[in-house]
């Protein structure tokens, strides 16, 4: 009976602590990113004609397109979140797939964009870029830097998101005390696993792990929102 | 009493799905703004829809619209953290 009492109180999720340390984690990231926002900003602001000049090279309706994915995505992530707080776990896991599946979509249209102008010999220190004017080679030093570094975040984000998707695969058991069961179930056995029905704690962990992965993915996705006009658009 | 939600409750899938309708046509209005040439005034205007944007995206997908007190001022201390960052090199930049 105290045994029982111990572990429940031992299972009970700290919602608000553990979004906390997300969001802490989110503003180190906010800083980061900022740091190099704040690059763009001076370096625009003492070279804005190479910055016109230089940012018509880069493909708009690649850059819109990625936008749509993005925002797409994250609309699947709360969708996912949303499906698995109505303990609907089999739609949580569609929109998961389906943020993993956008996320990726993202990744080949940002190769495609890439090599095609590493072919056309631009990327830092190349050949190309140095017969250039310097505006021009800070604006694509900042622009392989800012996508690059957002990039990674992505790939991160899938990998967590595919942790995530384990974990909501994985269908949530509880360990329930003998004198819980049906005298039937109780035969031969001490203690039980048995599928979740209600609204246990266990539900709740996964709930919030998984509300904060959706953190991070939004996250990556708010910074692609300032990335996509401050390179593609402005000129 | 009734500006503050329940917490337990669970946001109706459909307000998603009208944010996102937003922020798409957000997107098409900020490439369409750009194709104006409204000169110094375009940088204005896609910053600002950016902001919208990021906006949408914090209050709403991220929750922070139905969270505690707590996280609005900590997110407002980073922010305001950033902008003094950024205020205090653009001085330094252009007055130097």
């Amino acid at each position: 009976m105290s045994n029982a009492a111990v572990t429940t109180h031992e299972q009970q999720p700290d919602a608000t602590g553990s979004k906390i340390g997300m969001w802490l984690f989110l503003f180190t990231e906010l800083l980061l990113f900022g740091g190099m926002f704040l690059l763009y900003a001076v370096y625009r602001a003492k070279n804005a004609g190479d910055f016109h000049y230089a940012s018509l090279n880069l493909d708009l309706v690649t850059g819109a397109i990625n936008t749509v994915i993005l925002l797409t995505s994250s609309l699947t992530m709360v969708l996912s979140i949303g499906m698995l707080e109505r303990r609907d776990r089999k739609r949580s896991l569609y929109f998961l797939f389906a943020t993993i599946v956008l996320g990726l979509v993202f990744l080949v249209n940002k190769y495609f964009e890439w090599s095609h102008k590493i072919h056309h010999g631009i990327y830092p220190g190349s050949i190309e870029l140095t017969g250039r004017t310097s505006g021009e080679n800070l604006f694509y030093a900042l622009y392989f830097l800012m996508t690059g570094l957002h990039g990674l975040h992505v790939i991160a984000g899938l990998i967590v998101l595919g942790f995530m998707a384990k974990m909501v695969a994985t269908p949530a058991r509880q360990s329930v005390p003998v004198s819980a069961l049906t005298p039937d179930a109780r035969v031969g056995a001490t203690t039980v696993l048995v599928e979740y029905a209600e609204h246990d704690t266990l539900d709740q962990r996964k709930l919030i792990r998984l509300e904060n992965a959706g953190l991070y993915w939004h996250l990556v996705d708010v910074i692609w929102i300032f990335l996509f006009p401050l390179y593609y658009l402005i000129s | 009493m009734n500006a503050i939600p329940a917490k337990h409750q669970p946001i109706p899938l459909s307000s998603y799905v009208l944010i996102w309708l937003g922020l798409l046509m957000l997107t098409a209005l900020t490439v369409t703004t750009a194709s104006l040439h409204l000169g110094g005034w375009s940088v204005f205007a896609a910053i600002a829809i950016a902001t919208v944007k990021g906006t949408l995206v914090l209050l709403y997908f991220m929750h922070l619209k139905y969270e505690d007190r707590v996280f609005k001022v900590m997110l407002f201390l980073a922010l305001l953290t950033l902008t003094v960052i950024m205020v205090l090199t653009f001085c330094d930049v252009l007055f130097r």
